[in-house]
């Protein structure tokens, strides 16, 4: 069984992406091939634009199913609607009126098991995309990519999350921002989460509540300092007091951030970053293998 | 009155920020906080609480195990793989993984499973420096924060209305799934606010074309635009063939995350920096233009 790492942060912008990214390249480069990358931020998915010779292998569309609902079957009873906890189903006897609202339904199928008349059938409506992409013959990334207008990410985030190879031998899933259900669809089955916070009130602020979310599931976690040296020390004050591990830092470093940027943060990564990050592959591979 | 919602698509590129600079500027306003997920923007208005409000955000089932018969019927029915069995064979639903949609409940033949209300969400109406706050604090893991957003901005209509407030101004959540969606919905324009990198301008991109499907005004700004000056150019140009006006262009400062450090608003912080200039002149901008909007045409 791969062992799964998930990189989330609560606040966004702290460098979740760039940590995984990183992190993957640095695992390949010091340990070994067998490592993929899934894009679980699949609002906003960007991990592939730091992989610049990647090319999208294939595409598999992801479906929601939504219940359709037969006027010549239905006898306008209500029992689906009641059933619809959601309310996503609105029935009007009188005028003879069955309607689905696709946008509120959350495919649970409680109104299949409903319905006594069989006056309702699936249809399968896309939501999103799961794209595969890969670089001298690995696939060393997956994406999953919300339809625009569809509110069903977190359905998204469990399909793409199937679609990781069992043979590798790490994980890592970038992780969406907040602290919602997409966010513990993500880290659900994880075996370790990295934090990645920034030392400004709002990092601090936002880290707290990530770690009020993990202690409640009882998962083992630990935090990456970013953009260390901005801001101020009141994260390393919060975070001695928890006794929470700094898994490393990493300094606040202009040629990185233009790198990062630019979506060129592989091609050249400045002495003092690559180092760092040298120190928490290292880490972080005697944690997988204790 | 107008309601305005500052969005980004990418997180981190500094919409709490300007909306905190924001809402000192605007004269007459109810700020609202629209990002419940991870709420910053009281780090800033640092808030005086004076109504709390529990919230509940859905449905949540549990198994008896005392009545359960272990049939599995309810396992098999549900579609987010919430019902397990435990060590001491026993089934149970994990509270983490269950939707709330009561299947599970109406079919037990035993009648073994309940559900309960969750209620680990609170929303408040707070006073403070610059009018009246609506925001949220959603309990760790919670579903639903779209229902949450769609109600800290009912609130703050209500209040905008009753005091005869000229704007709301929403501090919006990154994404573009459910609470962006949440967060747009019936609102009157937004603002966005992108960072040149490419993350951001692909993730603003995404987002514009979901406020495509809305039909409302939208105006955006570039933050730290000095970062990068070439990739704020592509995002200039870019803004062009989407027909949507660029109002500002914010230099990067440190002072800024002094400011937040601070507890203050930049413009609060360093009244006549070019930041606090260049957030002023936008507002300017953007009332100027708002005046020009028929938002309710008579036919």
């Amino acid at each position: 069984m791969p062992y799964k790492i998930a990189i989330a942060s609560g606040k966004g912008g702290t460098g979740k992406t760039s940590v995984s990214v990183s992190l993957q390249h640095f695992i390949r480069k010091q340990f070994t091939n067998q490592v993929q990358l899934v894009d679980c931020d699949v609002e906003e998915p960007n991990d592939i634009l730091f992989f610049p010779n990647a090319t999208k292998k294939n595409s598999k569309i992801i479906t929601q199913r939504v219940p359709k609902i037969d006027k010549n079957q239905c006898n306008f009873c209500k029992k689906c609607a009641d059933y619809c906890e959601f309310n996503a189903i609105s029935i009007i006897p009188s005028i003879k009126m069955a309607k689905v609202n696709s946008s509120l339904c959350h495919s649970c199928g409680a109104c299949l098991v409903a319905c006594e008349q069989s006056a309702i059938k699936e249809t399968e409506q896309p939501i999103g995309l799961i794209n595969f992409y890969h670089e001298k013959n690995h696939i060393n990334l997956i994406e999953g990519e919300l339809k625009i207008g569809s509110a069903m990410q977190t359905l998204v985030i469990k399909e793409v999350k199937k679609q990781a190879s069992k043979q590798s031998q790490i994980i890592l899933y970038d992780a969406p921002p907040g602290t919602s259900c997409p966010v513990v669809e993500t880290i659900s089955d994880v075996d370790f989460i990295i934090l990645v916070s920034e030392p400004t009130p709002f990092g601090l602020h936002d880290l707290k509540l990530m770690v009020e979310l993990l202690n409640e599931l009882q998962k083992p976690y630990c935090v990456i300092i970013n953009k260390a040296g901005i801001g101020n020390r009141d994260i390393y004050t919060y975070l001695k007091q928890e006794q929470i591990e700094i898994l490393g830092e990493i300094p606040f470093d202009q040629e990185y951030a233009t790198n990062y940027a630019n979506g060129s943060l592989l091609k050249t990564i400045p002495q003092k970053i690559s180092k760092e990050f040298e120190i928490i592959t290292d880490k972080l591979i005697k944690r997988v293998y204790a | 009155m107008m309601e305005m919602t500052i969005l980004s698509g990418k997180g981190g590129t500094g919409k709490t920020s300007i909306t905190a600079a924001l809402s000192g500027l605007v004269q007459s306003a109810v700020l609202c906080d629209n990002d419940v997920d991870a709420a910053d923007l009281h780090l800033i208005l640092h808030p005086d609480i004076i109504e709390e409000h529990a919230f509940a955000s859905g449905w949540k089932a549990e198994i008896d195990t005392s009545k359960c018969k272990r049939c599995g019927i309810c396992q098999s029915h549900c579609r987010f793989d919430a019902i397990h069995t435990n060590a001491a064979e026993k089934l149970v639903i994990n509270p983490f993984q269950c939707e709330g949609c009561r299947l599970c409940e109406r079919i037990c033949p035993e009648q073994a499973i309940r559900s309960e209300q969750y209620t680990n969400n609170y929303w408040y109406v707070s006073n403070t420096r610059f009018g009246t706050l609506v925001h949220a604090k959603m309990g760790p893991g919670e579903e639903n924060s779209g229902k949450l957003v769609t109600q800290v901005r009912k609130k703050a209509k209500e209040i905008a209305l009753a005091n005869q407030k000229e704007w709301i101004i929403n501090d919006g959540p990154p994404g573009i799934g459910c609470a962006a969606i949440a967060s747009l919905t019936g609102t009157d324009l937004a603002l966005i606010v992108i960072e040149p990198s490419k993350s951001s301008l692909h993730d603003a991109d995404r987002l514009i074309k979901l406020i495509e499907s809305f039909k409302i005004p939208v105006f955006a700004l570039i933050n730290k635009f000095d970062l990068n000056l070439e990739l704020s150019q592509s995002i200039a140009n870019y803004l062009k063939t989407k027909n949507i006006p660029l109002v500002a262009k914010i230099p990067f400062d440190k002072a800024m995350v002094h400011a937040m450090i601070n507890k203050q608003t930049i413009v609060e912080y360093q009244p006549n920096s070019n930041i606090s200039k260049e957030i002023k002149k936008l507002w300017h901008k953007i009332q100027l233009s708002t005046h020009t909007i028929d938002l309710h045409p008579t036919i």
